[in-house]
């Protein structure tokens, strides 16, 4: 029997209420270049098994690596985009063990020379709250190949027969990023973990050094928590939690792992150092196989490969070429939208900010944009429990209805009408607008025939209006407005009407 | 004095990967012994001010482009397997975690 | 006929083929037959590859009768030591957990001798993936010292200089992590060069000590291993430690110091390698040798390398804990031999341990064994980082000694070969073989063994010149001028006075 099934999980608030969590989260991410960390062995997703590997990477007798130029790129740039120190000089060394998906029993990384270290980023949450994690370092490796099991009762690996082993995967360039204890974040713990891996994943597009899609494995995150009575006490024992495949489930992982620890320390049991494994369908964690030595990797200078010393023109060359920061394009593109805090951190939030840039170069108002995005289309989007961005309209459509909306030809409530008809995929707005006919009425002999009809309809309200009473001249909108299917400009009806009556 | 013992060797031999036979495990602790005593010699030598040389000749940043070279056709590396399902490697259970 | 050809130097077969005196079909055909014809008894190859030699040898007569221009070596038969991957062909490295491995790709030195229209006579043996100074690790038998078979060829790369001292094979690639090519040819009174690490690729070679091995000619002439070390040197974008540079230019070397003026040559005496606790006749050959090099207008002095005295500790630690983890692929799963475990669950585990039990032989275990040793945590320190720094006092006594001298030399070998048997029980006398070779490795230099006479008890010794770094050039032009003033007073190569080997009658 564990700890955690003779010891009950205590509530996450008063988890957090009487222990203080201390956080530690390392990230591999798998670059996009074309080509492998060590082989020319070509890049693809999903190819068939075992065609995407060269003696090199298939870890054959006599294949040496050669660095692939473009993977460090990329990883200086993900270490300056991290505020770290680039190293002036390093090396690849061996990490050995054994394990069928490593093809040499080694892997080849950095150890004690990683090629940028010492950094920061600031974590954005969701309420604006600023959160700065410190980056210990950031390092190059290579990817391991793809174990499958086959037989056994679900799969896994325990009570399976035997596996089926994949190369296509092993070689592929990785950056490993690890922080330094992540301290203060308190009851905040999962959220900062969930927006630090997600600010990450950001950084990674922006950078276009990978896809970064946790859902494909180009981003792994894997997750340390300890608990200690308070801030100034020592820190406490860390489990390592991996499997967390989405945001969601580091921040599921975060919480149930602090209320496991503190339910164990609760019983006066010691939290055991172990890795443990993440359960997506009920968010728990179980222990993975202790082991009964901590592995010793026997970590040595590779010595196939020379060391990389980046000059300082090169590094100064990639700062120079870096595209701007999500976090720093945000607080840009807020201040030229004139959007308060919360307004852009609602956008934020709901994934609109592309979708409102997009809007805005096609021709929009800031202020209409958002209006589109964050009422309108967010409301369908919820409805239909759908991402913004995979509503079935585009920005230059939107951009398209607000100027119909502005140039009169429909109003507020056509413009829905005409959305609808953008989703069901009838075209672009203005033929939506043609093809059902729904452009306002802007002939104002048409609508003077109307009105005449109401107001022959309505007489008293001619003698209430001229008597001072402009409030009955609703009705008289209202009978047009139902007149004409509603394409009319109201406003537009209104002068008319008083035109009329004040006739 | 025993600087590698038996149980040490067995313990190598298990991090190694390498199945010993009693009598090897006994015969490989008496060779080991006496080699590493003797080649404990270079710790005198290697005082902290001197560096390590990993590298006989000193090249720095040897790099590749990021240019495909073809794969290895699939049969070729498949060719040696002891055995294979399905274009993969089949190997036995694996019961360690990584 | 048949006979004539074998005993040709590979350059005066070249110009053979060149003039069209003979062809390569017969001059293949002939090495053929005289590995039939002696082989037997050598067993210096491990797998014979008649059919794609005639194939080859064929192709490259064809090329030249239809007036193509091809690289001087072209046609002229080699043998490869099985630590070099050859497609198609077999690749044991001496050992059972390749038995009849076939890899999939080239090395790159295979290619460059294949574009050369080389044929390829087969692989030879050799210690068990390099480990050895005997070639009695192999895992298929020993290989026999063609001057007397019962006594060692030397090794690891006993098979290729054993081929080229029997006249089996004009040329042989060897490799040399610690002397595997310069004492074998010391043994074998063949010459064996080790280039300027990273000065051929290693690329194909299935790796021992990564930062200590090195592939070289292995011939029976000087000028025969500078055509070849051409070759097969130059930059390999394969290899990320090849050196971007030209080969420095061996073969003019060879010519010029065939011409026997070496004024102005400074030869340096390694004090701490000139041969106390050597076999008498291996010290006498030397001194004589030195006196030969004075003849020639070359200028003696001592050197000290103090830390030399630490050399074969270092490379004991160095060596085998980089073999450690080249060694580590070898487990099953992927390609070679996989033993299931008597008794018990079959687990990859279980599977990698009972595969490198059974497949490895008693010498890789002992090199895995203290390697893993030496790399585990809390032995680092004291063991391979204390030897990487023992590397660095090396390379300062030879960059102080290479200030005064232009070339070092020492004997190859502190003896002549001996008999089998005679240091398998003692891992440590066998180790002292590589007494003297051991600090170029180290230092990445370069080092040749040319033959320089007769022991008292009759058998060849050899004499090791090493350079500076990129100066291979420098030890080719003495090796030459030693060797012609060599011949000229035996009246002829030193194997001319090997004992003839018995033919076996060859099946027609």
């Amino acid at each position: 029997m564990t700890a955690a099934t003779t010891t009950g999980l205590v509530s996450y608030e008063d988890a957090v209420r009487r222990y203080d969590p201390v956080l530690g989260i390392e990230v591999h991410v798998e670059l996009g270049t074309r080509t492998k960390m060590f082989c020319a062995a070509e890049v693809e997703f999903g190819g068939e098994p075992n065609t995407q590997v060269t003696p090199v990477s298939l870890g054959l007798p006599g294949a040496l690596p050669v660095v692939n130029g473009k993977a460090v790129e990329y990883a200086i740039r993900i270490g300056l985009a991290l505020n770290c120190t680039i190293a002036e000089s390093c090396r690849f060394a061996r990490k050995n063990y054994f394990y069928p998906d490593v093809p040499k029993n080694f892997q080849t990384s950095q150890y004690d020379e990683p090629i940028a270290y010492d950094g920061w980023i600031d974590v954005e949450l969701e309420d604006g709250a600023v959160f700065r994690v410190e980056i210990e370092r950031a390092h190059m490796e290579e990817d391991a190949g793809k174990n499958t099991h086959v037989g056994g009762a679900t799969g896994r690996i325990h009570g399976a027969e035997y596996s089926l082993v994949d190369y296509n995967r092993a070689g592929i360039p990785l950056v490993e990023i690890v922080t330094r204890p992540i301290e203060g974040a308190g009851e905040r713990a999962p959220e900062v973990a969930r927006a630090y891996v997600q600010t990450l994943r950001d950084i990674f597009r922006t950078l276009g050094v990978s896809e970064a899609r946790m859902e494909r494995g180009n981003v792994r995150a894997d997750v340390n928590l300890s608990l200690r009575t308070s801030p100034d006490a020592p820190l406490g024992t860390r489990t390592e939690t991996k499997n967390v495949n989405s945001f969601r489930s580091i921040e599921r992982a975060v919480r149930y792992e602090v209320s496991r620890q503190a339910g164990v320390l609760d019983a006066g049991l010691p939290v055991i150092q172990e890795t443990r494994h993440f359960h997506e369908d009920d968010g728990s964690t179980s222990s993975g196989r202790v082991k009964s030595d901590a592995e010793d990797y026997r970590y040595f200078p590779e010595p196939d490969l020379v060391p990389v010393a980046p000059s300082r023109e090169w590094v100064e060359e990639i700062r120079a070429s870096l595209p701007e920061l999500p976090v720093a394009r945000r607080r840009r593109l807020q201040t030229e939208w004139g959007y308060a805090d919360a307004e852009m951190r609602d956008v934020v939030n709901a994934g609109a900010v592309d979708l409102i840039e997009a809007t805005i170069a096609a021709g929009t108002s800031a202020a209409g944009a958002r209006k589109w995005w964050m009422g309108e289309l967010a409301r369908r989007a919820k409805q239909d429990e759908v991402a913004l961005e995979d509503l079935s309209v585009t920005p230059a459509q939107i951009a398209q209805l607000q100027s119909l909306v502005e140039s009169g030809r429909i109003n507020d409530k056509i413009a829905r009408q005409v959305l609808d008809g953008v989703l069901a995929g009838e075209g672009d707005p203005e033929a939506v607008v043609v093809a059902r006919g729904l452009e306002v009425v802007s002939d104002d002999g048409a609508l003077l025939a109307a009105i005449d009809d109401a107001l022959a309809a309505q007489p008293d309200i001619v003698e209430k209006v001229r008597g001072g009473n402009q409030g009955p001249v609703g009705a008289i909108i209202g009978a047009v407005m139902k007149a004409t299917k509603g394409q009319a400009d109201a406003k537009r009806v209104r002068e008319l009407v008083l035109d009329r009556i004040g006739r | 004095m025993s600087t590698i013992s038996r149980d040490e060797v067995a313990r190598v031999a298990a991090l190694a990967r390498i199945d010993l036979r009693p009598d090897e495990v006994d015969r490989l602790a008496g060779e080991l012994d006496v080699i590493v005593e003797s080649i404990a010699r270079v710790s005198e030598v290697a005082t902290p001010d001197v560096p390590a040389t990993s590298h006989p000749l000193p090249l720095t940043n040897v790099f590749r482009d990021d240019v495909p070279e073809p794969a290895l056709p699939v049969q070729d590396v498949l060719a040696g397997a002891p055995q294979q399902e399905d274009g993969r490697f089949a190997v036995p259970q694996i019961l360690g975690e990584e | 006929m048949t006979n004539d050809l074998t005993r040709l130097s590979a350059s005066d077969l070249a110009s053979a083929l060149a003039a069209e005196e003979v062809s390569s079909v017969e001059a293949t055909q002939a090495h053929l037959d005289r590995i039939t014809a002696v082989d037997g008894d050598v067993h210096a190859f491990l797998h014979v590859a008649s059919e794609e030699a005639l194939e080859t040898a064929a192709r490259v007569d064809a090329r030249r009768a239809a007036g193509e221009e091809v690289h001087p070596l072209a046609g002229v038969p080699i043998a490869v030591k099985d630590v070099v991957v050859t497609k198609g062909l077999p690749t044991t490295a001496g050992s059972k957990i390749l038995e009849n491995w076939v890899p999939p790709y080239d090395a790159t030195l295979v290619e460059r001798i294949k574009a050369a229209g080389l044929p390829i006579l087969g692989k030879t043996n050799m210690d068990e993936f390099a480990m050895g100074s005997s070639t009695e690790h192999s895992a298929f038998g020993n290989t026999k010292n063609p001057w007397d078979l019962e006594r060692i060829p030397g090794g690891s790369g006993g098979g290729s200089a054993a081929a080229v001292a029997a006249f089996e094979a004009p040329l042989a690639i060897g490799t040399d992590t610690g002397g595997s090519i310069r004492q074998p040819g010391a043994v074998t009174g063949t010459v064996g060069v080790k280039p300027t690490y990273g000065g051929v690729s290693r690329y194909g070679l299935i790796a021992m000590a990564s930062s200590l091995d090195q592939a070289g000619p292995v011939t029976r002439t000087v000028l025969d291993a500078a055509l070849l070390h051409e070759l097969i040197g130059g930059h390999d974008p394969h290899d990320s430690t090849s050196i971007d540079e030209p080969v420095p230019g061996v073969v003019e070397a060879a010519r010029q110091g065939a011409s026997g003026d070496l004024a102005g040559l400074r030869v340096g005496v390694v004090k701490e390698l000139s041969g106390e606790g050597y076999q008498a006749g291996v010290s006498a050959r030397f001194d004589e040798s030195l006196e030969q090099l004075r003849a020639l207008g070359a200028e003696v002095v001592e050197v000290s390398c103090p830390s030399f005295a630490y050399a074969l500790d270092a490379y004991y630690l160095i060596m085998p804990a980089e073999a450690s983890s080249n060694l580590a692929k070898f487990d099953g799963m992927r390609f070679g031999l996989r033993v299931e475990p008597a008794e018990g669950p079959v687990t990859a585990e279980r599977v990698m341990s009972a595969t490198r039990g059974a497949g490895f032989g008693d010498e890789v275990k002992r090199r895995v064994i203290l390697g893993t040793y030496a790399l585990s945590a809390g032995y680092y320190d004291a063991y391979y980082g204390s030897a990487q720094k023992v590397r660095t006092l090396i390379q300062r006594d030879f960059a102080a000694a290479f200030a005064k001298a232009d070339v070092l030399v020492s004997p190859t070998a502190p003896t002549t070969a001996f008999k089998f048997g005679e240091k398998l029980d003692d891992p440590l006398a066998m180790y002292l073989n590589d007494i003297a070779t051991i600090p170029a490795n180290l230092a990445g230099v370069p080092g040749m063994s040319v033959p320089n006479g007769l022991s008292d008890d009759g058998l060849p010794v050899g004499f090791q010149i090493l350079a500076p770094a990129k100066a291979d050039d420098r030890m080719y032009r003495v090796g030459a001028a030693l060797e012609a003033a060599l011949e000229s007073r035996w009246g002829g190569p030193l194997l001319s006075q090997a004992p003839d080997l018995k033919t076996t009658e060859l099946a027609r």
